[in-house]
């Protein structure tokens, strides 16, 4: 147990951080040097006034039409992207790692604030099952893959949970846990999970498109 | 060019003719302009029984009207040699009239008035739904359910189209794909047909016709006298003939970038965003070319070497001067200027003609426009005199004066002026 | 025919029935070794990383649904944008090209006709993926495997011949234009259509339907101009044309010879600006993507399109009514002139300086729906029309809810607008009469 505890927290730690951090180099550079030789209009047109007008926008909860016409899906959207993206960088626990290993440190969550927001990640998780399920104009779009990523995203939060709160195997638990955080940092550069990177750019683009030629808003 | 060696080349002013008159004579007076020597203007204009006709008129006399009188009248031009020309019809019959003297043959429709450089003139016509093109009276032999692009060879004997080779309908999409298009050089159709034909063009000898076609959606080729050039690419643009040999190049599209082909081959290397309007020197042996080296950038490009200095929104009109050096008109940021050998004059104005250059290439004249009044630009100044409306200018075949065709306060004048000097900039 | 080119219902698509000869016939002499071998070239040459992360990144959402009229009318998953892509280029792009000639035919009913390339989703959607982009890559794909609908396949083939979209001959577009010139004379003497006139202020330009179905359009635009004393041009040699359907079938070699022969007809007379008539796909064409396939990072000469220019007359106190256009009117927004150029606050001024009774239909602006007929889609004619007018059901409830407002008549600055809010008017019993801007200046003009 031991052993493996270890091993996942060192090498595999390490491993992990490489293909995350490298993948996503890869994979933006990739997408980048692609873009200036066949989309040359995307720089041309890029303009950055209006790609941070756009972004802003959308970044504002309710800042679109697109959210107020979908509320539940918008308060559950910031919700867990707030969290999701809070939580594994502030908990106690995650913190207490970097000091023991690398000697720094930051602001940590209260333990209940962290506890809270993990739920709200498992439940929005929960949320965006529901819809896939559901509704048919997601269900549609469903692919497998995109149940493994909803599980790939929810299992760090669901098994951290799991051990915070001691339910039966929590030491089991802990490796798991450990486990699927890395699968998740690993996905990113490999799934649509890089939309997080790429967000930016995509709305940036389509702002500055409109706002610069279309002289219209595009939210 | 028409030989102005016999025109009256003494400096001095001489009024042509003054609006008043014709207001006072006619009802209806269209565009006034004038004849190439600056000695006449003519409008058409409507004559006392309502009907329309042509009216001129010359220093010291009165307008006087053409004595025929038509239904409609359209498209009055001055050829190069001096004649004045128009579209006229009666009773839906058109014709060509010339100084008041119209062609035998009549039509349902005529268009495109074409002048090869001593004045022979083509036209596009239809009758009963068939279409040829004529040359000073005379139609081709055979007609087409189609006919566009139509030119006039440089000797004046021959003309080339566009023409629909297999008649094809509304809606015929796949038989279009087959081909039904080709072209007719004095109404004999090439035996070659294509899906697109466009824009046909003489060699300098008049003894050959090169055109863009297209054989599919993506194969792109230059047809020269029915043959195509053996490789296909993504986009041509119109061919041109070298003066001294045979050869033809074209703009052609390959990756998406363009090129300058020779007889089928890639010819100038460099890939540009945009290269067309290329067009050879006096002496052949060089080719200037517009160009957008970068993408929103507008140069001219000499023997696949831009200029350094790039545009933003425009660039017409290269000319070579006989002994070598170019020019062109351009667009930047909502203004006009003149670019010469690389360099932009720092006059910026509302717009710009096609620039002139003297016989010698030392002089370049330009018509112009500024705050609503038009004005010529000399060798990079613009000259002070404002007229309400004027024609290019010419130089005397010495270079020394230049003939200036203009009106001011509803006079028209022909002023000729030493490029000496003596005159004010604005 | 082989059984498979008569299609019936097909389970996994929305199409029911295609009935159209241009992809029936077009996907006949496909082998998949073709298909996959265009598509190649079209992917790796012509596209980027752009599409890569449009269809990558999609995090299949489904928050684009509500941006797309298809979906809101059909209530069909598999007409939301996203949905779109996934039974196009998402499937090409895994499969890396290797798709039937049956996937082909579905693929272009869907691009051609299930998509108006509106942009509107692109607002809907949080990262600003562009599906009308998407489809135009189908477009493409499908232009040069041949399989387009016959008749904008049709118009797309007048336009690489007479450089017009209506096969309107050279001859018979100066015709017109005379004819029109008389029609006018009789009301108003001396009136002219100014032909080739080198340096006007202004180069008037139509779309080929003008003067073929509808030249009075023409008339009315002439005598405004001479009412208000413009300095005016139209060329008698083709150019005189700005529509642009070679842009909608893909054919965009073909876009680009129309669009240089409109731009270099206008500079070649040294008019100062292009001023083209209510069409709204047509300035798409000139004033953003025509352009920019030529190396053009904005055209390079002025595009006003009526909207403004008439907006500009009253701004400018040129132009002098007898008294406001009283009959409730409402606007609806083009999606090629408000989305596609903000003309929206300007479209409103001129309702406001022509109008004495003004209804909002919502949503409105840059969020108003397209009349379904936008994109090419009308043009692809008669087989699918039934389908177009269904998709218009959103619209037609927009309408409904503004003529209960008390709405009678709706302004529609685009002639595809017209046409396509015709049938939906018609289908759906709105019973609201259409009108362009022009038809109404016209209408109310103080004439000397
Ligand atoms: C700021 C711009 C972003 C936007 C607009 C955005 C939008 C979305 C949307 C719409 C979903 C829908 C999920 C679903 O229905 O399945 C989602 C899921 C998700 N996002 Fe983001 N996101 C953004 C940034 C990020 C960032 C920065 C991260 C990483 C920390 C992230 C991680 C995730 C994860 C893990 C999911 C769940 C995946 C899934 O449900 O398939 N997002 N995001
Ligand atoms: S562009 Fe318009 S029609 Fe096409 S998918 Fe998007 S919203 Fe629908
Ligand atoms: S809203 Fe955007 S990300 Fe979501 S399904 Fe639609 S296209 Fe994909």
């Amino acid at each position: 147990m031991h052993d493996l505890y270890s091993f996942f927290t060192g090498p595999f730690a390490w491993l992990t951080f490489i293909v995350f951090i490298g993948g996503s180099v890869w994979r933006f550079s990739s997408l980048w040097q692609l873009a200036q030789k066949k989309d040359g209009h995307v720089f041309e047109y890029m303009d950055t006034k209006f790609a941070l007008r756009s972004i802003a926008h959308w970044l504002v909860p309710f800042g679109s039409r697109s959210m107020k016409l979908n509320p539940a899906m918008t308060v559950v959207t910031f919700l867990f992207h707030i969290c999701l993206f809070i939580t594994p960088i502030f908990v106690f626990g995650h913190v207490i790692l970097w000091k023991e290993n690398f000697n720094i440190s930051w602001f940590t969550l209260p333990n209940a604030v962290a506890d809270v927001m993990t739920f709200i990640v498992i439940a929005s998780c929960i949320f965006f099952l529901w819809r896939r399920i559901t509704l048919p104009e997601v269900k549609y779009l469903t692919t497998p893959s995109d149940f493994v990523i909803l599980f790939i995203v929810a299992a760090p939060f669901i098994t951290g949970f799991w051990v915070y709160h001691q339910f039966a195997g929590s030491a089991f638990m802990t490796i798991i846990h450990i486990i699927s955080g890395e699968v998740m940092l690993m996905a990113i550069p490999f799934t649509k999970l890089f939309h997080m990177f790429l967000f930016p750019f995509t709305r940036g683009y389509i702002g500055s498109e409109f706002g610069g030629v279309r002289m219209a808003k595009d939210w | 060019m028409i030989n102005c060696d016999s025109w009256d080349w003494d400096k001095g002013k001489k009024e042509v003719g003054k609006f008043s008159d014709w207001r006072e004579k006619f009802s209806y007076i269209e565009d006034i302009s004038f004849s190439p020597d600056g000695e006449k203007i003519a409008a058409i204009v409507k004559n006392e029984d309502m009907e329309f006709t042509v009216s001129t008129q010359s220093e010291g006399a009165e307008p006087e009207t053409w004595e025929t009188g038509y239904d409609k009248v359209w498209n009055l031009r001055f050829g190069p040699d001096g004649r004045l020309s128009a579209f006229v019809s009666d009773t839906g019959e058109w014709k060509v009239s010339t100084d008041d003297n119209t062609w035998e043959n009549g039509y349902d429709f005529i268009w495109n008035m074409r002048f090869n450089k001593s004045g022979v003139i083509a036209v596009s016509a239809q009758k009963e739904l068939s279409y040829c093109a004529i040359i000073n009276d005379v139609p081709w032999e055979n007609e087409f359910s189609k006919l566009t692009d139509m030119v006039i060879s440089p000797d004046g004997q021959s003309s080339t189209a566009v023409i629909e080779s297999i008649p094809v309908l509304e809606g015929e999409i796949f038989k279009f794909r087959g081909g039904c298009y080709s072209v007719a050089v004095n109404g004999d159709a090439w035996d070659r047909n294509f899906m697109n034909v466009w824009k046909p063009s003489f060699s300098d000898d008049s003894s050959h016709v090169a055109a863009s076609v297209r054989t599919s959606y993506n194969d792109y080729y230059i047809a020269v006298d029915g043959k195509t050039w053996d490789t296909p690419f993504s986009s041509v643009w119109e061919p041109c003939f070298d003066p001294n040999s045979q050869s033809v190049i074209a703009p052609v599209k390959r990756g998406g970038k363009w090129f300058l082909a020779k007889d089928g081959a890639i010819f100038w290397d460099r890939p540009y965003f945009q290269l067309w309007h290329q067009i050879y020197s006096p002496d052949g042996k060089r080719i200037a070319a517009i160009v957008a080296p970068e993408f929103g950038r507008w140069t001219l490009a000499i023997d696949n070497t831009p200029w350094q200095i790039t545009f933003s929104d425009y660039l017409t009109d290269p000319i070579f001067s006989h002994d070598g050096r170019l020019a062109c008109i351009f667009k930047d940021r909502g203004r006009w200027g003149v670019a010469v050998d690389g360099k932009a004059w720092d006059s910026i104005v509302d717009m710009a003609w096609i620039p002139v250059f003297s016989n010698d290439g030392d002089n370049i004249a330009v018509k112009v426009k500024k705050d609503g009044f038009y004005h010529i630009a000399l060798n990079g100044k613009i000259l002070d005199t404002k007229y309400e409306y004027i024609e290019n200018p010419i130089f005397s075949p010495d270079g020394s004066t230049i003939l200036i065709r203009g009106c001011q306060g509803g006079s028209y004048n022909r002023d000729v002026i030493s490029i000496k000097g003596g005159f004010s900039y604005a | 025919m082989s059984e498979s080119n008569s299609a019936t219902e097909s389970k996994n698509s929305g199409i029911k029935k295609i009935d159209d000869q241009g992809i029936l016939k077009g996907v006949e002499g496909l082998t998949p070794e073709k298909i996959e071998s265009v598509i190649q070239q079209v992917i790796t040459n012509e596209t980027g990383a752009r599409l890569k992360v449009y269809v990558d990144t999609c995090v299949h959402c489904g928050l684009c649904s509500k941006g797309c009229h298809y979906y809101l009318s059909l209530n069909d998953p598999k007409f939301s944008p996203a949905g779109k892509v996934k039974q196009t280029l998402a499937e090409i792009m895994q499969k890396k090209g290797k798709v039937s000639p049956e996937f082909i035919k579905q693929a272009a009913v869907i691009a051609y006709t299930q998509c108006n390339l509106c942009k509107r989703c692109a607002m809907y959607c949080p990262f600003g993926l562009d599906v009308a982009y998407v489809m135009s890559v189908m477009r493409r794909i499908c232009h040069k495997l041949g399989v387009v609908p016959l008749y904008i396949q049709d118009t797309a083939h007048s336009h690489s011949v007479t450089m017009n979209q209506m096969w309107v001959k050279d001859d018979e577009w100066v015709d017109t234009l005379m004819w029109q010139e008389e029609e006018a004379q009789e009301a108003f003497e001396n009136l002219r259509i100014p032909l080739d006139i080198e340096g006007a202020d202004l180069f008037y330009s139509v779309i080929g339907p003008e003067p073929k179905f509808r030249a009075q359009l023409i008339f009315q635009a002439a005598v405004i101009m001479n009412a208000v004393g413009e300095n005016w041009t139209m060329p008698s040699m083709p150019g005189w044309d700005n529509s642009d359907m070679c842009m909608f079938t893909g054919d965009y070699e073909m876009m680009e010879r129309l669009k240089r022969c409109h731009f270099e007809s206008a500079l070649n007379l040294r008019a100062k600006r292009i001023v083209m008539g209510e069409c709204g796909h047509a300035f798409r064409s000139v004033y953003d993507v025509g352009n920019r396939a030529l190396g053009w990072r904005m055209p390079p000469i002025e595009i006003i399109h009526a909207i403004d220019y008439f907006n500009e007359l009253f701004e400018q106190n040129r132009i002098k009514i007898k008294k406001k256009f009283d009959t409730p009117v409402t606007l609806h927004d083009p999606c090629n002139v408000s989305r596609g150029r903000g003309l929206h606050d300007k479209a409103r001024n001129l309702v406001n300086a022509t109008c004495s009774n003004f209804i909002e239909m919502v949503p409105n602006r840059e969020h108003n729906y397209c009349c379904s007929a936008g994109g090419g889609v009308i043009n692809c004619g008669p087989p699918f029309k039934n389908a177009r007018v269904e998709s218009g059901k959103e619209k037609a409830r927009q309408l409904l809810e503004a003529k209960e407002k008390g709405a009678k008549v709706v302004i529609a600055p685009c002639h595809n607008c017209h046409g396509g809010l015709e049938d939906i008017i018609h289908h759906y019993n709105v019973g609201m009469e259409l009108k362009f801007f022009g038809d109404i200046i016209y209408e109310i003009l103080d004439l000397p």
